[in-house]
């Protein structure tokens, strides 16, 4: 009998289908494109004059055409990073506590809470932090911090309010549900035998979650915090409300200073010409700082899932 | 070689053709050769069909039975990297060359486990029609009760054709999964391994109903179960490692097999 | 002896602590909400919904034309990025497979987490230089192009999660590839779907920074698509940063109605999903 190989005949539809649903995707390839392509484009007057020199320049004077990005990186990275030794504590131990500790009704209720923290609109942290967080800072905490610890350079310096810690810990709470979900699912697929391993060999409960299970975890618990660390770089509203605006660099904390983002959003809407370019030079260094921390972190959870088990 | 399996019979006795009557073929492979990418999983696949009998496929997990069951309606060119030579052959014509959706509506599948569509049970039996183009407003009900009540299930869900099929117990699923494909009525029905996921009593009336169905409609079953496979096939075909190491007729295969592999899986040393 | 006891102590401790974790940040909830409703509620009156805003100075009015501003924008929005993400995802999820659907969704992932206020700027570039001026179109592209990347990710998701074997099932009864996904495949996800945009718009509604300068804000209501519009989140964000006691109860009021929206349609949305996947 003969052999021949066979292809399988597709319907004349089908191809046409998928020919039209084709567009789609890449359209979004197209989209992709075109950002990159306009902000390359519009910020070509900026980088063209000042070059490299731009990320460590401290100048931004729009009336004499002088721009630099560093007092706006050094806020940006501060507050960021400030958001995350804040958050990175509170949202382990929680996350700890609702995958490990807390019986099921009660982590799913909690869980199911935090993921609405996680949609409320970054405008109304802002609100919180302007009329609340920023008065208490003023009248109560800033002071407390100055008489008992402001022998310290990072408390150094005269207090308005509005701050680099005021935005750190408005960020902090923004990114925290963020760090708690990923970081809690990651813990919830370490494999139930390592625990059990442990606590057959004796060790508290305690000790079987920290020495082991969350070991074990680390690549999900890292990923968590590198997106939420793009997620503070990127966040422009509640800064920009409680930063204080003002470029400088100041080694204290309680000092005003100034994000990429808020300055983009302050000074955008009148501003043309150089200003404008310098602008979204700083959009563009504000757009590969993000992708990269992001792509990073994919990468970290990509391989926590990889190497897991099931989930419990 | 004389093995010992008892074939019990049927309550109820088939009429019409009788077993004995030499019976034309309706489906046959031709030296079918299956690949998974690099991974040969049928070799030489050669068998004839015959026409309304019931022709059961045997063999131990992993021989190759249903991957061979999936080329004759080549559900296999769902899945990408795979590859076959050899012939398909349903009524003289050559089913690898034919429009494979004409084909499928010739030979019908019922899977593993029932698979409704999350529709209502009438949807479920009529979508087959519609998608074909054969559902006319006159006929489509009266072809959804026709499909329903050679699947032996019309009179436990008439009065509730609006609900959900997902209501229904998994026996009646599957039953509902077998109306399904009867609603075009097909030529060649394909089961694979349909009540493996059900109870015993389940079993039996799906085994019942192919037995009313093969009247009408030539049967291909794989099963895994021997006993299933004696109660009701006609033909018998018993695959080991991707091969077809024989193909008989089923009391033949079931107390006097030629090949010592036959009888070592019929008397369950293996498998 | 003693050591155990050392041990059991920080066992204990170390329960409360994260214990303490937990209710920290689930109390954060509950102090947001309580001070947006008192602050909001306080201010909330019926004048706010219906009046449009006084010029400067002047006490009174309202931010009615913030509220339709915001449907208009979210509805556009919506309008024109569902059926891209919709159909983008039915593509990458049923019609494709290998080194395409990795690249479109690699790129998918990365827009996802571009800041909100560089799509602003992107829009900026592409809609308000060549319009030179501000238009809800601009802000309604740019809130799109936030939009698209969540549609995609939600109708992927859901398409994935249909079993093999239904797909199976259309197939061996005759039907045509595209056929089986069009009458099988996306209606039994499609709720799970719906539920997915629905979150996306409750994303888009509360976005602030990418309005900023494409569809900026205007005290009055808005003429025609080409004029800029004002919007819920810019109007918050202008009166919170404003001197004027008046307009910061009006942000509250705002707020309130915002978040309430917001959280109403995260609530009625995983309620949904979760019924969905059991």
């Amino acid at each position: 009998m003969t052999a021949e190989y066979h292809r399988p005949t597709t319907d004349l539809k089908d191809t046409l289908v998928r020919a039209a649903l084709w567009i789609f995707p890449m359209a979004i390839l197209a989209l992709a494109a075109l950002l990159v392509y306009e902000l390359l484009g519009l910020s070509v007057e900026a980088r063209a004059k000042f070059g490299w020199a731009f990320l460590s320049s401290k100048e931004w004077d729009p009336s004499i055409e002088d721009f630099g990005a560093l007092p706006y990186i050094y806020g940006t990275v501060v507050t960021s990073v400030l958001a995350l030794v804040f958050s990175l504590p509170l949202g382990l131990g929680a996350a700890i506590f609702l995958s490990e500790l807390a019986p099921r009704g009660i982590a799913d209720a909690i869980t199911f809470i935090i993921q609405l923290l996680a949609a409320v609109p970054s405008v109304i942290y802002g609100l919180l932090a302007t009329f609340l967080m920023v008065p208490l800072l003023r009248s109560t905490i800033n002071p407390f911090l100055k008489q008992y610890l402001g022998f310290l350079p990072i408390f150094s310096g005269p207090s308005y309010g509005v701050s680099f810690l005021a935005a750190g810990l408005i960020l902090a709470i923004m990114v925290l549900p963020l760090i708690i979900s990923i970081s809690r699912e990651a813990l919830l697929t370490v494999p139930a035998d390592q625990r059990e391993a442990a606590l057959a060999l004796g060790a508290t409960k305690w000790e079987a979650t920290w020495q082991v299970v969350v070991p074990y975890a680390r690549l999900g618990i890292t990923g968590s915090v590198f997106l939420a660390l793009a997620r503070a770089l990127g966040e422009t509203m509640a800064v920009t409300m409680v930063i204080g605006n003002t470029p400088q660099i100041s080694e204290s904390l309680l000092a005003p200073g100034y994000s990429i983002a808020a300055v983009i959003a302050n000074e955008f809407g009148e501003a043309n010409g150089l200003h404008l370019s310098a602008l979204i030079t700083l959009g563009l260094v504000l757009l590969g700082l993000t992708v990269l921390i992001n792509g990073v972190a994919r990468l970290l959870i990509a391989a926590s899932n990889r190497g897991q088990g099931k989930a419990r | 070689m004389d093995v010992a399996i008892k074939i019990p019979t049927f309550s109820s006795t088939p009429t019409g053709a009788p077993a004995t009557q030499a019976a034309r073929t309706k489906l046959s492979a031709r030296g079918i050769n299956f690949y998974y990418g690099n991974f040969q999983a049928l070799h030489g696949i050669t068998l004839d069909i015959p026409e309304f009998r019931i022709t059961s496929l045997i063999g131990p997990s992993g021989c190759g039975k249903s991957t061979f069951l999936r080329t004759l309606n080549r559900m296999h060119e769902t899945i990408r990297g795979t590859r076959l030579n050899g012939e398909v052959i349903l009524d003289g014509e050559n089913a690898l060359a034919m429009n494979v959706t004409m084909l499928r509506r010739r030979i019908g599948m019922v899977f593993q486990k029932p698979n409704p569509f999350p529709k209502s049970i009438f949807e479920n039996v009529a979508y087959g029609l519609r998608v074909n183009g054969l559902a006319s407003r006159a006929t489509l009900a009266d072809s959804v009760e026709k499909s329903l009540r050679r699947a032996a299930l019309w009179e436990e869900v008439k009065d509730i054709l609006d609900r959900s099929a997902n209501a229904l117990s998994g026996g009646q699923q599957q039953r509902l999964c077998i109306a399904r494909a009867l609603a075009v009525d097909p030529e060649v029905l394909l089961l694979d391994e349909p009540s493996s996921a059900l109870d015993p009593i389940a079993t039996g009336k799906i085994e019942e109903l192919l037995f009313e169905l093969k009247k009408s409609c030539t049967i291909v079953i794989v099963t895994h179960n021997m006993q299933q496979a004696a109660r009701i096939a006609d033909e018998t075909g018993f695959f080991l490692m991707g091969k077809l190491i024989e193909f008989d007729k089923a009391p033949v295969i079931f107390t006097n097999p030629s090949k010592k592999e036959t009888e070592d899986y019929i008397t369950g040393r293996f498998g | 002896m003693k050591r155990y006891f050392i041990r059991r102590t920080i066992n204990g401790f170390m329960l409360a602590l994260t214990g303490l974790c937990t209710l920290t940040a689930v109390s954060l909830l509950l102090v947001i909400l309580g001070f947006l409703v008192y602050n909001g509620a306080a201010s909330l009156s019926w004048n706010f919904l219906t009046q449009l805003p006084k010029p400067t100075g002047e006490t009174g009015g309202g931010f009615a034309n913030a509220i339709v501003g915001s449907a208009e924008l979210v509805l556009l929005a919506t309008l024109i990025g569902s059926p891209i993400g919709f159909l983008a995802g039915v593509y990458l999820s049923e019609f494709s497979g290998g080194r395409f659907a990795f690249l479109v969704r690699y790129v998918t992932d990365i827009l996802n987490g571009v800041p909100s206020i560089v799509m602003g700027l992107f829009a900026y570039t592409l809609i308000v230089v060549p319009m030179k001026g501000f238009s809800v179109i601009a802000g309604a592209v740019a809130l799109s192009v936030i939009f698209i990347p969540l549609a995609v990710r939600t109708t992927e998701q859901f398409l994935q999660a249909v079993p093999q074997s239904l797909r199976e099932g259309a197939l061996a009864l005759g039907a045509t590839k595209w056929k089986s996904v069009a009458t099988v495949v996306i209606p039994a996800a499609s709720r799970g779907i719906l539920t997915g945009m629905m979150l996306g718009v409750a994303r888009i509604a509360g976005e602030t920074a990418p309005l900023l300068f494409t569809s900026a804000n205007n005290q009055f209501w808005s003429s025609s698509f080409s004029q800029p519009v004002a919007s819920l989140p810019a109007m918050i964000y202008k009166n919170a940063i404003s001197p004027y006691k008046d307009l910061h109860s009006q942000a509250w009021a705002a707020g309130l109605l915002l978040l309430g929206l917001v959280l109403t349609i995260n609530i009625a949305g995983r309620m949904i999903l979760a019924r969905n996947s059991k």
